[in-house]
This record gives C-alpha cells, structure tokens and sequence, in this order.
C-alpha cells in the first residue's frame, strides 16, 4: 500500500470514530447533559473531517461539512439558537456526512441531490440567526446555556517566549495572535528589547517575545489547542487571572511541558496544568488520561492473531508427547513445558485483547435510536446503558449492531406501553430500556430489558400453533413459549407496522446472534417486563466445540448449536414413509441426521441403539437429531478456513487442528438439512 | 488448449538464467506416477514431502485425498493417479507429496516418487497428441523428451481444477 493509501485509510477510521463521537455529543446536547464545550468538540468533529476531506479533494465531502460546521460555528458562538429541531436536523446531516464518507472510501458517487436538502437546511439555519429561531424557545434545550454569560468571561495571560528558530519552523506569529483574537478580546504587547544592532540582525532571527491578556469566553482547552501548533517546543505559558485574583494562589506551572503532552492532537483534551477553572463544570475536557496507542494495520493483527493459534496448536501437541515422558526422569523439561504452556496462553489472550474493542462503538448509536423510534410511537422512553467499556471482538461488535437495532425497536414498539397506558397500569409514564454488557465465564452477556407489558403468552401460543410451529397438545413452560419468538414466520403483531414489521423477525436476530457463534434467549414477566439475554464468545477466532467420532473420522460440532446429548431408546426412532427418520423426544418429532451416512463416512457404526444422538438446533432454531459414534471431549478449537485452499464443502464450516497435528473438519449444522447432496455422489458443482 | 500453452510465454522465463540459451529454457521437477513421468514447472513447487494422513472432506471426487495440516494451513491433497483415472494411490509413507502453489491457493499433488530437475528448452516441448478418451489429457500442456524417455509436462493448475479455478 503506498502512503497516500494509507493515509486515506486512517483518515476514513477516523471518520468513523469521530461522527460516532459526533453523534454522541449531539444526543448529549438533546438530554440536556451537554453544554457549550459539548458544541465545540461537535464543531471540532466535522472541521476535522472537513480538513481531511479537503486534502484527499473529496469536494462533495467537503462543501456538506462547511454548510454543517457554519451552523456548528454560529451555535457556538450563539448567534444562532440550539432548539429539538435544529438537534435532528444536525442529526441527519451526520447521517449524509457518514453517507458521502462512504461513497468517498468505496470510490462510488452518491445520486446527484443525495444531500442537497439537508445541506439547504442547513444554511436556511445558519443564515436564520437568535432571532428567528426564537419563536420555537419552547422547545429550546434548557439546560443549554450556548449565550456566554459575563460570569463565563475568563482572563489569561498568555507570556510566549519562543526561540530564535520560530520562523524558521514556519510559525507566524501574528496569525497566532489574530487568532486569538478571534475569541475574545486580546492586549498583546511586544518585548523587543532583545532585538540586536541592524549589523548583528539576522531577519531569518526571531528575536521578539510577547505578553497577551486575552479575555474570553473560551476554556482554557481552547486557548491550548490555539496554541498547540507552536506549542511543541515553546516557551509558553498560559495563566489564568480570575484564578490568581479570586485564590489569590495559584499560578499555572510552566505550560510548555504540558504543551507539548497536549498539543499534538487537536483534539486531546486540555492539558493537566492549565487551571481547571477555566473549564468550570465541564466534564468533557476532565483529565482524562492520556492514552498513547499506534494504529496497526487490520491484516497484520489477524496474521499474529493466526501465528498465536498455530503456538497453542503446537503448545497442545508438545504437551500430548509429553504425557509420555516419565515425569521422573526430565524434571527440567516437563517444568520447562508447562512454563511455556503458561506463557502461550498469556500471550493468546493478550493478543486475542488488541483485537477487543468496547462494546460503547455500537452502544453509542443506540441513544439516537431510541429517540427517533420512541417520536416515532408517540412513546416515552428512557435509556439507560452499563458496562460500555466491555471489550469483544471486533468482528462480533460489527454484527452486533443489527439485532441491537432490532431489538430495541421490537422493545419500543412491542414492549413499552404507551404514556396512558402505563399511567393506567400505575406505571410511570415513561418506559426504561437497559441495555448492559458484562464479561461472564468467558462471554459476553448482554442484556437488553424493558419494562413494558411483557410478552403475551397465550397470544403467541396460538399464534405457533396456527403456524404449526408447534402441536397442539404440546406442553410448553412458560419459557418455552417465550422463547417462540424466535421461530421463523412467527409475528403477533396485529398490524405490521413501519418499525418492527420490516420483514425482518427475531429470527433472523437470533440467526445473526448464532453465526457469530452466540445464543439468545428471552425471559419475560407478563406486565411487568421483558429481558433478551445475549450471550456471545470473546473471538471469533476460537471456537467451543465438541469433539466428536464418526467411523475413523473426527468432527467438531460448534458447542453454541448444542441443545443435548441422548442414547436413543428402542423405539424412539421412527422411520417417515418417503422420508428420513425421526426421532421422538417429549412429544416432538425431531429429523434425524446420520453424520455418517451425510458425509459418507465407511466403517461407521450403523446401529442405531449403539449410536448417540446430539440434539442441534439450527440457525433457523429448527432442531435436528445428530447421529454419532462417540463424544471424544470437548475442546477449544482455532478455527481455519478450508477455503484459503479449497472450495466450500457443503455442511462443513471450517477446519480445525487437533493436539495430535491431525486435521477435524467443523460441522455447520444449519446446512445438514438444507439442499444436501445424496451421499457419495462426486460434488460436481466445485467446477461451477 | 494444448497448443496455446506450449507456445512462447516470456513471462515464464523472467527469473531463468541470463545466457543466451538458458532464456529459453525453464527447470522441472520430474515425478512418477506408475510407470509413467511427469513434470511441473518447479517455480510452482513450494515443498516436496512424504506422505502423512489426510483427514477426509466430505462428498468429494475420489481423487480428493482430502486436507493435511502444512505449518497451520488446511491443504488439500490431489491423487495425480486418480485423477488421471488409474485407480487411487494405495497411499503409504513411501509416496511424495508435491506442494505446488496455483494462484494464492497451495495444493498437494500425491504421486508416488520425485525423480529429477531437469532443464527442459522450451523449444524441444511438443504438443500433445490428440489421444481421445484419455483423462490425464487435459491435465496436460506438453511432453517433451528427456533421457530418451517421455516426460508429460502437468498444467498444475488444471489438475486442480475444479479445486482452484478461482
């Protein structure tokens, strides 16, 4: 990849990290939690994409983020009025900036007037001024206070003291000071006693230091990121008068040092020696630490992750030759073994750790989501998340993001009663959905409950029993019947509406929640509340599987798809006219799959009451009957792809290596039943 | 087919020797299968090992051996003597695995013996005849004469296929 390239690169992950941020400062903005700092991480947000679109020549880009950042700018400065409705307005242009951010990353155009009408509302709004937006104070945010008040006024004296080299590095001074000018009101005064005879001066010298009073209603974080394109190696320093004439005490330590920690994003938050007061009540610009991290190249993460597999492979099969040693006779190699076993597990799990990200990435999508559904279904609805810091894999968090959005569509819309009606339940008016994520033994749970009516029980009974999903003299618990909604083709809702009927059922929720390799369930109390339980692996790299022996040949089955294990009894096993086998359990009627026969395994074991049975169940929650030899054990396994050297074989999912340096291919339950190919027969379609 | 393929490439002969009479010649590895040799360009040859267990891929041509583990890669194994339809390799320790790259993908081809490098001038390789009903014919992109003895030089990546056509 060349640098350009590469550079493109970072800046299109940077995008996504930063409208992600974006988004979350304005739903910050929209609950009242923001204020005006808020505002200017916002503008700074779409000013540095702006910036990056402009390098890269993305004109499109480009124009949409100026129209954005004027009205960005003019609501910081508070000539312009942050009202509900200037909120989704603003929400909607992130939406076109993450659109034309794609089309830029995948070389594609946009149809011509994608984002002209957003873009015009945008300058309308812009151009409207206080004073038009006014009539809609109602539904001003309150807690907003955008207008600085006198009492925000701070005082810096700013004493810049640079080294002879200045221009020479390219700073221009008196760019700097009108920039800072721009903020407030500024005194600068020159000190050129230092400036030497016409014979000694050098004009490529820089000789003059300067004493500013800046009076502003910036936070001193802004003043620092003003300054932070000299401040790397300049004698700097930034005080705070109101701090020294209210406390009478305390001086900002000499600010280069921390000039130079700060300054080299614009977007870090404000250095730790500036005086805080000058960011009253502002949380965002904290002292958040500072946390160094490189960007390392996607490919070259997966190829360590792979190498660490390929060690505990090996980690595996030294350890199987090892039980063969007399442990009397090495002591120093067997302790030397298993030290090197610890050490690879260290080393796996911290590698399989870079790839984690914080589930906060599809989190923070979430808030918007919630508001935009609940004005949607007239519903009010609070949301409450835990746990955001919770790492997973990166993969996992980029499937997570569809049935999050699913679900919580389904809670609004299905779960969260109406304002009236909770009122009349005794309820408070307002529902609450809480989304939480945990690490639990080696998963992660995450939870999604609302407190809304619950599902009804008796309706989606006799909704599966219409389906024929499930017979009607079944008997079912209550949990059974909860968990019903996630049978294909099942919907009680009475009219399909715009939110939750979008042809896509929980089915496909819980489908998407198991290719990742993760379970689903639900528990419901009618009434009262209803709580999914999500529980998925921390990679997808490594896989709980269950070993088992078919004939001379070993499968892993994905332990995720795994409901039981039985031994048939005689008679259990019933053989359809025109079909396969059947197996009987609890009144159900489940289709048997004979592993051997699938995948035409010789000198398996044919007799049925000698046989085990593995009751799976599909993606599409259908179960099926597994018939196997034995159960060798149950293991973690890497899982590779058969497909880097060969073409996908029906049913089979993937490929592992056992400690024994032999080959087990993983069984992909979900395709046993579907369009299998009689057995035997040559796979004819590998030429297609 | 054939004959497109013995005809001059000067792609293949980029990284051959610098003298005049080496630019038209490129090396082989020879190998047995039965009575028969054959060849295949050796800057397809990644490694050349014996023989070990494969585990079996489900509902595959029977000249699909099935996969091995290579250093953490899943490998397929292709029987040449089956795919030329002699029956499978009665595989045993003995037999060679010639590990040939085709594309980014790496295949095994299971023969039963290496035998030589040999040049082979690109100008000495004769087309194929056209034999009809033989199945190793298509597999094949010339034969050339080494030793006074015939040697069927392989299209390594058509005794792949269908495996590795992408």
């Amino acid at each position: 990849m060349d640098e350009i390239a590469q550079l493109r690169q970072t800046y299109f992950q940077e995008c996504d990290e930063v409208l992600s941020e974006f988004e979350g400062h304005l739903m910050a903005l929209d609950e009242g939690r923001g204020n005006a700092e808020t505002l200017r991480a916002a503008f700074r947000a779409i000013h540095s994409i702006k910036g990056g679109a402009s390098a890269f020549g993305y004109r499109r880009l480009v124009n949409f983020a100026h129209a954005l950042e004027t009205l960005l700018d003019k609501l910081r400065n508070g000539s312009a009025t942050l009202t509900a409705d200037t909120i989704s307005l603003l929400l909607r242009a992130a939406d076109i900036v993450a659109d034309l951010v794609r089309a830029a990353q995948s070389g594609g155009e946009l149809i011509e007037k994608h984002e002209s009408a957003v873009h015009d509302a945008l300058v309308l709004r812009a151009d409207a001024g206080p004073e038009a937006n006014a009539p809609q104070a109602a539904s001003t945010v309150a807690s907003v206070n955008l207008t600085p008040a006198p009492a925000d006024k701070h005082h810096f004296r700013i004493a810049f003291n640079p080294k002879p080299d200045l221009f020479q590095r390219g700073v221009e001074p008196q760019l700097l000071i009108a920039e800072l000018r721009q903020s407030g009101s500024l005194t600068a005064t020159a000190d050129a006693s230092a400036v030497p005879a016409l014979e000694e001066f050098d004009p490529k010298k820089n000789y003059l230091t300067w004493t500013l009073e800046l009076e502003t209603a910036s936070s001193a974080e802004a003043i620092a990121e003003t300054l932070s394109f000299v401040a790397d190696e300049e004698e700097l320093s930034v005080t705070n008068l109101d701090r020294a004439v209210g406390n009478g005490a305390i001086q900002a330590p000499a600010a280069d040092t921390d000039q130079s920690a700060g300054g080299d994003t614009a977007a870090k938050p404000a250095p730790e020696g500036v005086p805080k007061a000058a960011a009253n009540g502002d949380e965002a610009s904290g002292t958040a630490p500072v946390v160094s991290s490189i960007r390392v190249d996607l490919h070259k993460l997966d190829t360590l992750v792979n190498l660490v597999g390929e060690l505990v492979i090996s980690q595996a099969m030294l350890n199987e030759q090892l039980s063969l040693v007399p442990t009397d006779k090495f002591p120093g190699l067997i302790r030397g073994v298993q030290e090197l076993s610890q050490h690879a597990r260290n080393l796996q799990e911290s590698v399989m750790s870079m790839r984690a990200q914080p589930v906060k990435l599809v989190f923070a999508r979430l808030p918007r989501l919630v508001r935009e559904v609940a004005a949607e279904t007239g519903k009010r609805v609070r949301l409450v998340m835990i746990g955001e810091d919770t790492e997973i894999d990166k993969t996992v968090i980029e499937h997570l993001h569809d049935p999050l959005t699913h679900m919580i569509r389904n809670a609004i819309d299905h779960g969260i009663e109406t304002p009236e009606e909770r009122m009349a339940m005794g309820k408070p008016p307002e529902g609450v959905i809480r989304v939480s994520a945990s690490h639990i033994g080696g998963k992660i749970v995450i939870q999604l409950a609302d407190d809304g009516r619950g599902i009804n029980r008796q309706k989606v009974l006799a909704r599966a029993i219409e389906k024929d999903i499930v017979l009607r003299d079944q008997q079912l618990n209550d949990e059974q019947i909860d968990n019903l909604i996630f049978a294909p083709g099942l919907t009680t809702a009475a009219a399909v509406s715009n939110i939750s009927g979008r042809g896509v059922g929980m089915d496909i929720v819980r489908r998407n929640i198991q290719r990742l390799g993760g379970r689903i369930t639900i528990r419901s109390t009618p009434g009262i509340e209803s709580i999914f339980y999500l529980s998925l692996p921390l990679t997808l790299a490594v896989l709980d599987g269950m070993v088992v022996r078919v004939g001379d040949e070993t499968y892993v089955v994905p332990l995720s798809n795994m409901v039981e294990t039985l031994r048939p009894q005689p008679g259990q096993v019933r053989t359809l006219v025109g079909g396969g086998d059947v197996l009987s359990l609890r009144g159900e009627y489940v289709p048997m799959v004979y592993l051997h026969r699938k995948f035409a395994v010789e000198q398996a074991n044919t007799d049925i009451s000698k046989a085990l049975v593995m009751l799976v169940e599909t993606d599409a929650s259908m179960r099926i009957g597994l018939v196997v030899d034995e159960i060798v054990g149950q293991q973690q396994v890497v899982i590779k792809s058969l497909e880097s050297n060969y073409d996908a074989i029906h049913g089979i999912g993937g490929a592992t290596i056992l400690g024994n340096g032999r080959v087990a291919l993983i069984v992909d339950v979900s395709m046993l039943l579907t369009g299998g190919i009689s057995p035997g027969s040559p796979l004819v379609s590998n030429a297609a | 087919m054939a004959q497109a393929q013995t005809s001059f490439d000067p792609m293949r002969l980029t990284d051959t020797g610098d003298a005049q009479d080496k630019a038209l010649s490129r090396q082989v590895v020879c190998f047995r299968v039965g009575a028969e040799s054959y060849g295949v360009d050796i800057r397809l040859v990644r490694e050349i090992r014996a023989w070990s267990p494969t585990t079996n891929l489900p509902n595959t041509p029977d000249y699909v051996r099935g996969v091995i583990n290579i250093r953490g890669s899943i490998v397929p194994i292709l029987d040449v003597r089956a795919r030329f339809g002699q029956g499978q390799t009665d595989a045993n320790k003995a037999h060679v695995v010639i590990v040939v790259a085709i594309g980014a993908r790496l295949v095994g081809l299971l023969v039963d013996a290496v035998s030589d490098i040999v040049a082979v001038n690109e100008t000495e390789v004769k087309a194929v005849p056209d034999v009809s009903g033989a199945s190793a014919h298509e597999c094949l992109e010339g034969i050339v004469t080494i030793n006074e003895q015939m040697v069927a030089l392989v299209a390594a990546e058509r005794i792949a296929l269908p495996v590795a056509l992408n």
